[in-house]
């Protein structure tokens, strides 16, 4: 599903270069859940914008559901973004002038859809985290808790093959974050991969494969306590698993 | 997909009331000001007459004086009119399809319903192919034929204004009305015909309205009047004391225009000029260098400098005021763009491209620009109705720029036209700027 050979990534200003990622390399296998954890700075969120195609990558390899992504276009990217990738943010990312039902409808209208499809996925999504009520209501009239499950029918309402989370709980108190968890852990039961980048270490324990980033680079991967010995895959560059 | 942007953008200026309604003021300001003045530069400059641009034309030769031209500071050109001897002689041509010569004269008009009171008339003095050259509509009626000229036939044409007043609005074709003592019968009333600028006589003012009455081109012998308009005349050895004596003189004061239907008939008659001109020349006349034209009447307007500099630099000013007002508007666009940066920001990271961030956003300044638009018509709309109060009376331009100050369909192509250059001008740094606004600054800060 999501494959990273060797993979760079430089952040520079006149004075100074950050190596955000270097020769960083990792294997996702289809309908996997894992965790990325590491301290602050560590690239976890370099990491997840490099896989999410928010950033183009320096050097290295990116494979995207075994299609080379690592030079395409802005335009490609965003292509690939709107229909094989689903994001959930830390701080939800809905746009405050929309009420949920538009929020969640936001990627479909980048995609050539007619407005009845449009109609039955957003429908689906909001029904599936229990919204339906409040499709109407503004994202400030929402808890924490209500917020990130727009945030998260908006991210499944594409149907994406992987769904990025950048420490989805981390604003929303710990009977909310055990909900949010557990609807993540119900989509992954229905397929799809999820990547979720967190501090929490409960929180990395609930997925499959827990794999942890320090200095950019990746420096040891646990079996969760949801994995399967079938599902766990190993980092693939032996220098970034040592 | 505009659609939905268009709902986006309506959306995100209600959002903010007050920026918006200063955007759209200022864009108004912008658009309003330049609407007006282009209005009135389009209606100065245009050509009345411009389908028959390569058929009609203004004859002219250059018989002034030796010592120097006509008009110094336009040397080139021979005098806009001709003398009467030599209209006379060329409009005897065969070549040209139809010939005007002409001039004006003030006449006194009594009859119909007002036959109790006499008011002066301007009048003009014309062979009666003026109507057919010149496409002057009829409301009653039509001219006169090559013989009522040579004839000087008591008939006559009236302005649709002169035989409202003359006879209420009815036809007064088939008339008698008395004009300068003498009896004429009306066989045409003009319709709604305001040629501006005027480019057949340009004499007394081009915005000045067409003449009020037309009598055939023999009555101007018959009654020896001279013209109400400009008689030039440069050789002060010769005598002007009556009309006989002027027709004979080098003083010139007929106005001149031919149609000429192909180029070859153009040929013909420019050869007829030259012919004439070296006849004139070896019997003592036409002593400047050969100077013979046939100008069309889109030349004609920018040879008569009806376009001055001034009206010129109005404009130039005008398209400044509108780019300051646009550079306040992408300001303001800027700001509001980078402020709802976040939003994009969101909308990149869901799947949107730089373009169609982009486009979002163009729509919205478009929506903005034509805003603006409505009300720059408006304040022009004002400006125009000021400009028609103001010159209503003035004796200098006449009551021409009533002619042209409205808001007509050159006026709404003039508004629809800068209302795109000003969403790309305005719209286009911001929404580009926006557009290329990483996703990722914005993503961790909302």
């Amino acid at each position: 599903m999501l494959k990273m050979t060797r993979v760079s990534k430089v952040f520079r200003t006149d004075t100074v270069e950050t190596h955000a990622l270097r020769d960083f390399s990792i294997e996702v296998s289809a309908g996997e859940f894992v965790a990325v954890t590491g301290p602050s700075g560590s690239g976890k969120t370099t990491f997840l914008n490099v896989a999410g195609l928010l950033e183009p990558l320096d050097s290295g390899v990116y494979e995207l559901a075994n299609t080379d992504v690592s030079r395409l276009s802005d335009n490609a990217r965003s292509r690939l973004r709107n229909e094989k990738i689903g994001f959930i943010f830390q701080s939800f990312n809905l746009i405050t002038t929309l009420d949920i039902y538009d929020n969640v409808d936001v990627p479909l209208r980048y995609r050539r859809m007619s407005s009845a499809e449009r109609h039955k996925r957003v429908s689906g999504a909001l029904e599936l985290v229990g919204l339906s009520a409040r499709m109407k209501h503004l994202p400030s009239q929402l808890s924490g808790g209500q917020q990130q499950r727009a945030a998260i029918a908006r991210a499944l309402v594409g149907e994406p093959v992987l769904v990025l989370a950048d420490e989805p709980t981390g604003n929303l108190d710990s009977l909310m974050a055990r909900q949010i968890m557990d609807l993540l852990a119900e989509i992954n039961r229905s397929g799809t991969t999820i990547v979720l980048v967190t501090h929490d270490a409960e929180l990395a324990r609930r997925s499959q494969r827990n794999v942890h980033i320090v200095d950019g680079q990746l420096a040891d991967a646990d079996v969760g306590a949801g994995s399967t010995p079938t599902q766990v895959a190993q980092p693939s560059s032996p220098s970034a698993a040592a | 997909m505009f659609a939905y942007y268009g709902r986006l953008a309506l959306k995100s200026l209600a959002s903010t009331p007050g920026l918006t309604a200063l955007m759209v003021l200022a864009i108004g300001l912008g658009i309003g000001v330049c609407v007006t003045i282009l209005t009135v530069y389009h209606g100065v400059s245009s050509n009345p007459l411009w389908w028959k641009n390569d058929r009609v034309y203004s004859v002219t030769m250059d018989d002034w004086d030796p010592e120097g031209p006509a008009y110094p500071e336009r040397p080139h050109l021979p005098p806009p009119q001709m003398t009467y001897m030599d209209a006379t002689y060329l409009a005897a041509s065969d070549v040209p399809l139809r010939k005007v010569i002409m001039y004006p004269v003030n006449g006194v008009v009594s009859g119909g319903a007002d036959a109790g009171r006499a008011f002066k008339t301007r009048t003009r003095i014309t062979t009666g192919d003026f109507f057919e050259m010149f496409d002057v509509p009829f409301q009653y009626g039509a001219g006169w034929t090559a013989e009522a000229d040579a004839g000087a036939q008591n008939v006559i044409v009236l302005s649709r204004a002169l035989n409202a007043r003359l006879f209420g609005g009815a036809s007064g074709v088939g008339q008698t009305i008395r004009w300068n003592d003498r009896e004429f019968r009306v066989i045409g009333v003009l319709g709604e015909w305001h040629p501006l600028p005027r480019f057949y006589d340009m004499n007394t003012g081009p915005f000045n309205d067409p003449e009020d009455a037309y009598i055939p081109w023999g009555w101007g012998r018959v009654l020896a009047q001279l013209t109400s308009g400009t008689l030039r005349c440069w050789n002060t050895a010769e005598a002007t004391d009556n009309f006989e004596q002027v027709a004979a003189s080098s003083c010139t004061w007929i106005q001149m225009w031919v149609e000429l239907p192909d180029a070859r008939t153009r040929e013909r008659m420019q050869t007829v000029l030259d012919g004439y001109w070296s006849q004139q020349h070896a019997a003592g006349r036409f002593q400047r260098p050969r100077n013979n034209r046939l100008t069309n009447v889109e030349q004609w307007l920018r040879d008569q400098e009806v376009v001055q500099d001034d009206n010129r630099m109005l404009v130039r000013l005008a398209f400044a005021f509108l780019v300051v007002c646009l550079i306040n508007t992408a300001g303001l666009l800027l700001a509001k763009f980078l402020n709802g940066a976040p939003a994009s920001g969101i909308r990149r990271a869901l799947g949107a491209s730089r373009a169609q961030i982009f486009i979002q956003h163009i729509v919205e300044a478009g929506i903005l620009a034509a805003g603006g638009c409505i009300v720059g018509l408006m304040l022009s709309a004002a400006g125009l109705w000021g400009l028609r109060a103001l010159y209503a009376n003035s004796t200098e331009t006449g009551s021409g720029y009533a002619g042209f100050a409205y808001v007509d369909s050159a006026t709404l192509v003039w508004a629809l036209v800068l209302t795109v250059v000003t969403t790309f001008l305005a719209g286009g740094y911001p929404a580009w700027r926006i557009g290329r606004v990483p996703p990722t600054v914005y993503l961790k800060s909302q």
